[in-house]
């Protein structure tokens, strides 16, 4: 039942993204490996985690578009979801240290020796298995997901209370991750790795797979997104997006849909966060920033909520735009940002994927209004030429 | 539970409500038997919106009885609850899904399985789909079926809400103001549809139209101050002392 629901007929545009998504997965790993360096189509090994990261972004902004977009939920904390499946890929990268660690220790990390503890806590177990920790991406921010909003939607909290408390749940996890007690590497977070399933993760060919990876999670997320909207569910949460008390007078537990929808976007954040801190390298606390979450508002904006493909382009677009801005003026780019968001909200309130779309419809639409006009000139040019021919013969008397 | 609560179909007693001291609802006192087209009259702020959020779960009562097909207690229920027992309601403004088809509006609305899974995986069967043409046929709205809802004119977006309502296959309709901002011909048509529709099942109007009252020609209840101030026929009720006091004479 959910395959057929998966290859349901899908939208034409929704298949050629995931289709140039998946060409991206073969062809940037093929120009790295194979492709001598200093050929004009060489992809140069440190750009192949940045392209990567750009896509695991993607991931998260379409996890949250899947939300706010098409749900009307603005959650500010998504980023939380994001950190946590990145937490719990990086508790799988410490464990395959093993004691090649600066202190040796072959049963506990680093940072546990510095702290002097000599077990390792109940909830580090598991993770030496891959297996395990995968499901934990999953598992971990789907579960807090599903308990947030199993309150939140309960007690019928909505727009901007709801964005408030979303914030709030993730500077409070920023705070307990910054901790020592909390065994998660406190301030400094996770880093390190050497190896994830058995494969140097510095390694060229290493990179190139976890960019293919990521792009073929991003494929197969875009393809469920779309299923889903899609779906007579999907109706639903446009309804509940745009008139609440309607849908629920027609009888739909709206505060099912919200949760079904807000935990599936947040497995879908985790496993952005799990893919993307092997490629960087690095988890710690900051990624809980209520900052970083507010980013992903703006990719999400400027590429065009409720539209799936365009919180895809605005995460790379912005993201490819903040390499560059901070290389160039570090100290502007929160400027640059903000300005980009004001901008966005004032002149393309539909995002760019939005405003394309209206364009084409628009266009669409003009070009049947001249022709039903042009159809209707023709008539009465044929009419009044008839009319004319009949009253000639009284004009000659 | 005496013989009265068993046979009819809305039964309310002694149903009290005030807001921050205000008493909206004062020990009202209100029966629809199966069937019955009934009119509600009123003033504004006499409570006759809070009665339709009473009987739809959105506000529960302070005191009093709400009981529905007999023995429902609908004071314990929440509002999608009430909506799958059987209770339809329309609003004051119409409230439609604009970013949906007008076909995809009656979809939604259709008396089918609501739950996360059955609507992840529902198929429009052809049953479903005569169903939704059958709806689009009364309400008049077929041509316009692929349209956005955002772009009906007002009066086609209150018709396409009836034909929401319809969908739902409610044994007790509510409608609040379903007249407002129509024009005469389109009230006219309405009251046509509205008598049409309580063919089947019960149906509930709110109305401040009294010529669109007198074209339904169905027993009237006015209220004023949150309790019932007559009730009968329209000629009766609009000679009533009372009710010119407090609300025709106004």
């Amino acid at each position: 039942m959910i395959t057929q629901m998966l290859f349901r007929r899908h939208e034409k545009k929704t298949l050629w993204a995931a289709f140039l998504i998946l060409t991206a997965a073969l062809i940037v790993p093929l120009a790295s490996l194979l492709v001598p360096e200093g050929n004009a189509f060489h992809v140069p090994g440190y750009l192949v985690p940045l392209l990567g990261k750009y896509l695991c972004y993607a991931l998260l902004a379409l996890a949250l578009d899947l939300v706010w977009g098409y749900c009307g939920i603005l959650s500010l904390g998504h980023g939380a979801f994001f950190a946590l499946g990145g937490y719990a890929m990086g508790m799988y990268l410490m464990r395959q240290i093993g004691d090649r660690g600066v202190y040796a220790n072959p049963l506990l990390p680093d940072f546990m020796v510095f702290l002097n503890w000599s077990e390792l806590p109940w909830y580090w177990h598991g993770f030496d298995h891959f297996a395990f920790a995968a499901l934990m991406v999953l598992l971990v921010p789907g579960l807090l997901a599903f308990v947030f909003g199993w309150f939140a939607f309960r007690s019928r909290v909505t727009g901007v209370y709801l964005s408030i408390i979303t914030q709030a749940m993730t500077y409070a996890l920023l705070l307990a991750f910054f901790r020592n007690e909390m065994g998660f590497g406190g301030n400094n977070g996770l880093t390190d790795f050497k190896e994830i399933l058995g494969f140097n993760v510095q390694a060229g060919g290493t990179r190139a797979a976890l960019f293919a990876a990521t792009a073929i999670a991003l494929a197969l997320a875009l393809m469920l997104s779309s299923a889903i909207v899609r779906s007579k569910y999907g109706k639903v949460l446009v309804g509940v997006r745009d008139a609440e008390s309607r849908t629920r007078f027609l009888g739909y537990r709206v505060e099912n849909m919200k949760l079904f929808i807000f935990t599936v976007s947040a497995m879908m954040a985790g496993v952005a966060g799990a893919l993307y801190v092997p490629q960087v390298g690095i988890i710690n606390p900051g990624e809980f920033a209520p900052a970083n979450s507010i980013e992903v508002v703006i990719w999400t904006a400027v590429g065009g909520r409720g539209t799936l493909i365009g919180p895809i382009i605005g995460a790379i677009l912005v993201n490819f735009g903040k390499s560059i801005f901070t290389a160039a003026f570090p100290e502007f780019w929160l400027f640059a940002l903000g300005a980009l968001f004001v901008a966005t909200t004032l002149f393309l309130p539909k995002g760019v994927v939005g405003t394309v779309q209206q364009f084409l419809a628009r266009r669409n639409e003009q070009r049947q209004a001249d022709a039903v006009e042009q159809a209707y000139r023709d008539m009465t040019a044929a009419k009044a030429e008839s009319q004319l021919a009949t009253l000639e013969p009284q004009a000659a008397e | 539970m005496d013989a009265k609560t068993s046979r009819s179909l809305l039964y309310l007693d002694g149903v009290s409500v005030s807001f921050d001291g205000f008493k909206a609802l004062n020990a009202l006192s209100f029966v629809v038997e199966p069937g019955e087209l009934r009119a509600i009259i009123g003033p504004n702020g006499a409570g006759k919106t809070t009665m339709m959020d009473i009987i739809t779960g959105k506000t529960r009562p302070d005191s009093g009885q709400v009981f529905f097909n007999g023995d429902i207690d609908l004071t314990k229920k929440d509002e999608a609850d009430i909506a799958q027992l059987g209770i339809g309601r329309k609003f004051q403004k119409p409230t439609v899904f604009e970013s949906h088809t007008v076909w995809d509006n009656i979809e939604l609305a259709l008396n089918r399985k609501r739950g996360v899974f059955s609507t992840l995986f529902y198929r429009l069967t052809p049953a479903d789909k005569a169903r939704i043409e059958e709806i689009l046929e009364t309400v008049r709205m077929t041509a316009r079926k692929d349209d956005l809802a955002a772009n009906l004119s007002h009066g086609q977006k209150q018709w396409l809400e009836i034909g929401m309502l319809l969908a739902q296959e409610p044994k007790l309709l509510l409608v609040d103001e379903p007249v407002a901002g129509m024009t005469d011909a389109e009230t006219a048509e309405t009251a046509i549809l509205l008598k049409e529709i309580a063919k089947t099942r019960s149906v509930v109007v709110v109305e401040h139209d009294m010529g669109f009252i007198r074209d339904l020609g169905v027993k009237v209840t006015c209220l004023a101050e949150g309790s019932v101030l007559a009730e009968g026929s329209i000629d009766f009720v609009s000679n009533d002392p009372k009710v010119i006091e407090n609300y025709l004479g106004r």
